[in-house]
């Protein structure tokens, strides 16, 4: 078990969480850029010690600012995984994944088990390489092999496959779950991307101003967004407008910039309206109103990006609004950017967040 | 369609920035082409085959060898610590360093004889560990040290500021100590810019004259480095003063060059922090 609880100011930032992982489980850390996620892994690392917090991992206690503890980083046994890998760029591949094995293992012995780690992932030709000239998925995977030599007690990833291509990224989350499965520790996971964290962490906590606003599994924070920032994370489109009481029972929204939204969700004033891409269902222009899609709003197609057997159909409405459909129904409307339509959607659909 | 006439372009700036760098060039080279135009080959040789001329080049070795090493092993870890960490009153730290630099070099003797001459500031510690200064080769190290140690100084701080600070983190979190992660990644990572400070501070050493002279003076064989022995031939004998110029600027130019091949290789084709 991984348990961390600080508060601190840093810079512009007020943080105040806690948080529990425990072993082979993974919680993903996401929020805005300058929440404190980041910050949250260096305190977890003891590369920053907040005003007051403490930090356990099992039995051991890292850091109690009460009891006056503070256990340096290189004594926490923490897999660390930065954001830019940061590999020793003088030192091979392999003297990167053996560096943290000294006072481990006598010499001989460190290189072969760096050898071993690096075949692991598919690395060994690799292990004379000079950081500069491996490509990033490789970098990532020596990295990942440097932190995991010291059989770590948790594992702290920082944005892992964010400095990958889509094609690598695949790949590389398949071998960061099946490490983290293998590794049986608790993990943290700074990440940008809604998909990233569904794929790899058990629940995912947002962090925003230095706060934990909202922990849940990843369905159940697509399903009930807490806040505009948690439904545009899990790929949700978000439009801002008023709320008022309707009729029916349904709650309108005027959108800022033009259009209604009407909601089965109560609430007035100032909110964000989510809603998610697969919702959305187009028509041509002028069509007829019908069925219980309550909801018609006249769009722009900004942009049209097949993505696998499936179209992303960037709207403006006018604000940004996000729709997936199939080929087919691309072909039938003859979509094309610059031309208009009409996206429809239930009530159900348009879940309103107070802002 | 033909394509218009082309927008004339000011070209006398270009011109200007040749011009400034031409100059530059023909000033500082001029003097030096000029120190082995007037000097024969075999007037250098005679002239180094005496006695005085070979011990003022042994000596000027022995004593910036031993200055450059003083001044690496106390002047890293300093800079290391002025670079990383911030603390109450560094900038002032940092201007003290670096007074050497801008002190007339003179007066950087009259300064150090108050300090630890005889009738100095720490006169009578010195004198109490048995150590001599003044008039003795220990002096010239210690004026040597004193003019060039913030040539050194400053070249590593920057050397050392320039490394990625993840780096060093990513160390500490491997299971290295402070002391280690000083030794195995911000020395290496920093190797350029320690590389240049050193070449910088030896060749300051290597020219040091003023300090040397008013602290230590001017005896052949135990204070006489090379610029004060060219000094010396220079009222007497031009064509040795011209011959040992020769040798120092051979000594200099040697220097300057396998530093810059050796931080050329201390660049790891543009990896992180590579503090080039």
């Amino acid at each position: 078990m991984l348990a961390l609880e600080a508060q601190t100011r840093l810079g512009g930032l007020e943080l105040d969480l806690a948080l529990e992982v425990a072993p082979g489980r993974c919680l993903a850390l996401a929020g805005p850029s300058g929440a404190g996620k980041t910050t949250t892994l260096r305190i977890a690392a003891g590369l920053i010690r907040p005003d007051s917090g403490v930090v356990r991992c099992g039995e051991q206690v890292w850091l109690d600012t009460d009891r006056r503890i503070d256990v340096p980083p290189e004594r926490r046994r923490c897999g660390y995984l930065f954001q830019d890998y940061a590999l020793f760029p003088h030192l091979r591949a392999w003297q990167n994944v053996a560096y943290g094995l000294r006072g481990e293992l006598p010499r001989g012995e460190r290189r072969r088990r760096a050898h071993e780690l690096l075949e692991r992932f598919g690395l060994d030709r690799l292990a004379d390489a000079r950081p500069a000239t491996l490509s990033g998925g490789e970098r990532q995977r020596v990295a990942l092999a440097r932190a995991l030599a010291r059989r770590p007690a948790a594992l702290l990833l920082d944005e892992p496959l964010s400095a990958l291509d889509a094609r690598t990224r695949a790949q590389a989350a398949r071998e960061l779950a099946a490490v983290m499965r293998a590794a049986e520790v608790p993990t943290l996971l700074v990440t940008h991307d809604f998909a990233e964290a569904a794929q790899l962490a058990d629940s995912v906590g947002i962090i925003d101003g230095g706060r934990v606003v909202q922990r849940d599994v990843p369905a159940a924070l697509a399903a009930a967004p807490r806040t505009a920032f948690v439904a545009d994370f899990t790929g949700a489109s978000v439009l801002t407008g008023m709320a008022r009481a309707g009729d029916g029972g349904l709650t309108l929204v005027t959108l800022d910039g033009g259009g209604d939204v009407a909601s089965t969700d109560a609430a007035t004033g100032a909110v964000a309206v989510s809603i998610h891409p697969w919702e959305i269902a187009l028509e041509p222009a002028g069509a007829e109103r019908h069925g219980s899609t309550r909801n018609q709003l006249d769009v722009e197609v900004v942009s049209v990006t097949p993505i696998g057997g499936r179209v992303r159909v960037g709207l403006a409405a006018p604000q940004p609004l996000t729709a997936e459909v199939s080929e087919p129904a691309v072909r039938a409307l003859r979509l094309a950017v610059g031309g208009r339509a009409v996206a429809t959607f239930k009530a159900t659909a348009a879940q309103l967040i107070p802002r | 369609m033909r394509p218009g006439p082309r927008p004339r372009r000011p070209r006398w700036f270009p011109a200007l920035l040749g011009t400034a760098l031409g100059l530059v060039l023909v000033f500082l080279t001029v003097p030096v082409v000029g120190v082995f135009v007037n000097v024969s080959p075999a007037e250098l040789l005679a002239s180094l085959g005496e006695e005085g001329a070979l011990d003022a080049l042994r000596l000027s070795l022995e004593t910036t060898a031993v200055a450059l090493a003083i001044i690496i092993a106390i002047g890293t870890p300093a800079a290391y610590l002025l670079a990383t960490r911030s603390f109450r009153g560094r900038a002032l730290v940092v201007t003290l360093v670096e007074l050497p630099l801008v002190l007339p070099p003179a007066v950087a003797g009259i300064a150090l004889l108050a300090a630890v001459g005889p009738e100095g500031l720490l006169g009578d510690v010195v004198a109490g560990t048995g150590v001599r200064l003044v008039f003795e080769t220990a002096g010239v190290v210690v004026a040597l040290t004193f003019v060039a140690s913030p040539f050194y100084i400053r070249q590593a701080q920057a050397g050392f500021a320039a490394v990625d600070p993840t780096l060093l983190q990513a160390s500490r979190t491997l299971g290295a100590g402070e002391a280690a992660t000083f030794v195995r990644i911000a020395i290496p990572s920093a190797r350029a810019g320690l590389l240049s400070g050193a070449a910088l501070g030896w060749g300051r050493a290597l020219g040091e004259f003023g300090a040397t002279l008013v602290f230590a003076g001017s005896f052949q064989g135990v204070t006489q480095t090379a610029p004060l022995a060219i000094l010396e031939r220079f009222g007497t004998d031009f064509t040795a003063a011209l011959a040992l110029s020769a040798v120092l600027v051979v000594v200099s130019a040697t220097l300057l060059l396998s530093v810059k091949l050796l931080s050329g290789s201390a660049a790891f084709g543009g990896g992180t922090g590579a503090g080039a």
